[in-house]
């Protein structure tokens, strides 16, 4: 079975490699600022949590990553963004290429229309994979890597929307992984899914760390706990700490943290 | 005591409820009346009851008494409302009217074949004849004149022709322009190029009628070269300008509501936008952009005006750069000189009630199958 993680990725322990670089950025909406000043160095196959009350700009930085905010009118960003040594905000950066490197599952699952053997083959068609053995096969191996495999491999050509709700958002993550990202940004994945399913995506993600880095936006603190590395927690637009998760959630350096990760206020 | 204060506002909710059904009532009513009426003025022409037979042997006058009511209502083509208004005397100079009707049939007329025919039996309504003088069988629509020829597949071919040239032009044009306004465009630009195009809509097709027949005509004839000016490929153009506003709004309607989580997971995977727009989105309006094209169709195909004035000769052609004249237009034109209960009014008539059940069953059609569009993207199926 061929490796997920693409060629250049050396075997070197998690997070020993700096794969994303953020310093001094911030993102206005029009007169408003959504983000301030933020500068955040993450390394290569780790897990990373954003925490932090609703409106503190954790998504918007994750959308940052993959340039998602690019489709709203009035944004501007000013700082840099680099992601393996390029900035990804130069004008020379093709977005696409960029997407494809990062992939992205969002909070409400949404497969496409189509069957659940389409629904994964497209990103594969997009970047223009040709011979159908080829695609069948990533096409499967994805599947199995999102652990949906199992469920679906009798109805590949049935629609993708008569799925359940977290088999909907394993899809999305195998659509997600069958292009070979190297990161993959995932915004509340499991926020509208039952504690179950919630359960199932968790253990998907800890065992996507082997091959992916992962930046996940969470609102539950038990969540980031679990799975993440290293957190980061953000509050009205600026990013108060940074840490290994053990720290933040056992011993934060600020009064802010603490009072959020313990329920205090948020 | 909160609970019955809900009592009071109930008889006028009950009177609303009754008045909202009554009024949809009234539009399932009024689409069977028109459709009885209309039919049942082509009825005489199913059941056989129409001659138009130029050579008839006339009943003398005098032989009035042989003849039963019913045979003599028959003979002078009365409804029993006139029949029964008149006196004898009325019914006897009308038998002799008959008479001299007959007595004038010009020499040439008296010998010809085709003035024995009943031209409004089927097969000379349907199928080609070869008519005296004729080198081969022909369908023919000419109402007028001493033998007048009612074969209406000119007309059903001219319909198809100048309907089918709208759509081919209009739908492109509207789903691309509902793509480009509902997916790419810029807010400021939408909110210019949507009302514009919906304002063509506004405009009277007698305008439009005009503007081809005067400007586009002229124009497509130094571009593509053709030799009748006025033809099905003109008003088949304009008709699209008719239709472009309809199939624009409903199909821009459709591709807005797709969901955003679409769009986004495409972005997110490396899509161009025109990538997302038309290998998602497109597919996910699929069914609203069908109902668009064919309400578009319902409107090509009931338009009149704009046929009736860019062309209207009844050539029985498949070329579009022949002239056509499509069933709309054939009844707005003749129905004014077609005589009251005559056959000329029967087959007009008979055209009418055609065209509303082609416009029923394609509806119901075009139903069944955005039914299945609708459940085969929701995965039930």
């Amino acid at each position: 079975m061929p490796k997920l993680n693409p060629p250049e990725a050396k075997t070197n322990s998690p997070g020993s490699n700096t794969l994303i670089q953020i310093e001094s950025l911030s993102l206005h909406y029009g007169e408003s600022k959504a983000l301030k000043n933020i500068s955040l160095t993450l390394g290569e196959k780790v897990v990373t949590a954003f925490i932090g009350p609703s409106g503190c700009g954790k998504s918007t930085l994750l959308r940052c990553l993959n340039r998602m905010n690019d489709l709203i009118d009035n944004v501007r960003i000013e700082g840099s963004c680099k992601i393996g040594g390029h900035d990804i905000y130069s004008p020379d950066v093709d977005v696409i290429e960029l997407r494809k490197r990062v992939g992205m599952v969002f909070q409400k699952s949404n497969p496409f229309p189509k069957s659940i053997y389409e629904n994964v083959a497209y990103g594969l068609h997009l970047h223009g994979s040709k011979s159908k053995p080829e695609i069948a096969a990533v096409v499967e191996q994805s599947l199995r890597s999102a652990a949906l495999w199992d469920e679906v491999k009798d109805r590949l050509h049935a629609s993708a929307l008569g799925l359940s709700g977290g088999q909907q958002q394993r899809l999305c993550i195998a659509r997600a992984i069958a292009i070979k990202p190297e990161i993959i940004l995932m915004d509340e994945p499991a926020s509208a899914l039952d504690p179950l399913a919630t359960a199932r995506i968790e253990e998907l993600i800890l065992e996507l760390k082997k091959d992916f880095t992962i930046v996940i936006v969470t609102h539950n603190m038990q969540q980031a706990a679990r799975i993440s590395d290293q957190t980061a927690f953000f509050y009205i637009g600026e990013l108060i700490e940074f840490d290994s998760t053990a720290k933040i959630f056992t011993n934060p350096a600020k009064k802010q943290t603490e009072d959020y990760v313990t329920g205090r206020f948020g | 005591m909160g609970i019955r204060r809900g009592h009071q506002a109930r008889p006028v909710e009950w009177l609303a409820e009754k008045f909202i059904f009554l009024v949809s009532l009234t539009a399932i009513v009024m689409v069977f009346l028109i459709f009885l009426f209309v039919a049942r003025e082509a009825l005489p022409l199913f059941f056989g009851e129409t001659n138009t037979a130029l050579v008839q042997k006339p009943i003398p006058t005098a032989d009035i008494d042989k003849l039963t009511p019913a045979q003599l209502q028959k003979y002078l083509e009365l409804t029993p409302e006139q029949f029964a208004a008149m006196d004898k005397d009325t019914l006897k100079s009308l038998m002799d009217v008959k008479q001299e009707a007959q007595d004038e049939i010009p020499e040439e007329f008296r010998h010809d074949p085709d003035a024995n025919i009943n031209t409004t039996e089927w097969r000379y309504l349907l199928l080609p004849h070869q008519w005296n003088h004729y080198e081969k069988p022909e369908y023919i629509w000419q109402p007028v004149g001493q033998i007048q020829k009612y074969n209406i597949i000119p007309l059903l071919v001219g319909t198809l022709k100048t309907t089918l040239i709208g759509l081919l032009f209009a739908v492109p044009l509207s789903v691309g322009a509902a793509i480009y306004v509902s997916q790419m465009a810029r807010p400021k630009m939408r909110e210019i190029i949507k009302p514009t195009i919906e304002l063509l809509s506004g405009i009277p097709s007698v305008v439009v009628g005009f503007f081809a027949l005067l400007v586009m005509a002229t124009v497509l004839q130094k571009i593509f070269g053709y030799q009748t000016r006025l033809n099905a490929f003109v008003a088949g153009i304009a008709l699209g300008f008719a239709v472009i506003p309809v199939i624009f709004s409903i199909a821009e309607d459709a591709l807005t509501s797709v969901p955003r989580a679409y769009t986004q997971a495409a972005l997110a995977l490396g899509a161009s936008r025109w990538q997302t727009a038309w290998q998602i989105v497109l597919p996910a309006a699929l069914p609203g952009v069908f109902a668009a094209s064919v309400l578009g169709f319902g409107r090509a195909i009931g338009e009149t005006m704009i046929v009736l004035m860019v062309c209207s000769a009844s050539v029985m052609s498949w070329s579009i750069f022949d002239s056509a004249r499509s069933i709309t237009t054939t009844i707005a034109a003749e129905m004014a000189e077609a005589v009251s209960g005559g056959p000329h009014y029967r087959v007009l008539f008979m055209l009418g009630s055609l065209l509303f059940a082609a416009t029923f069953v394609s509806n119901m059609i075009a139903g069944a199958v955005i039914q299945r569009f609708k459940l085969k993207l929701e995965g039930k199926r």
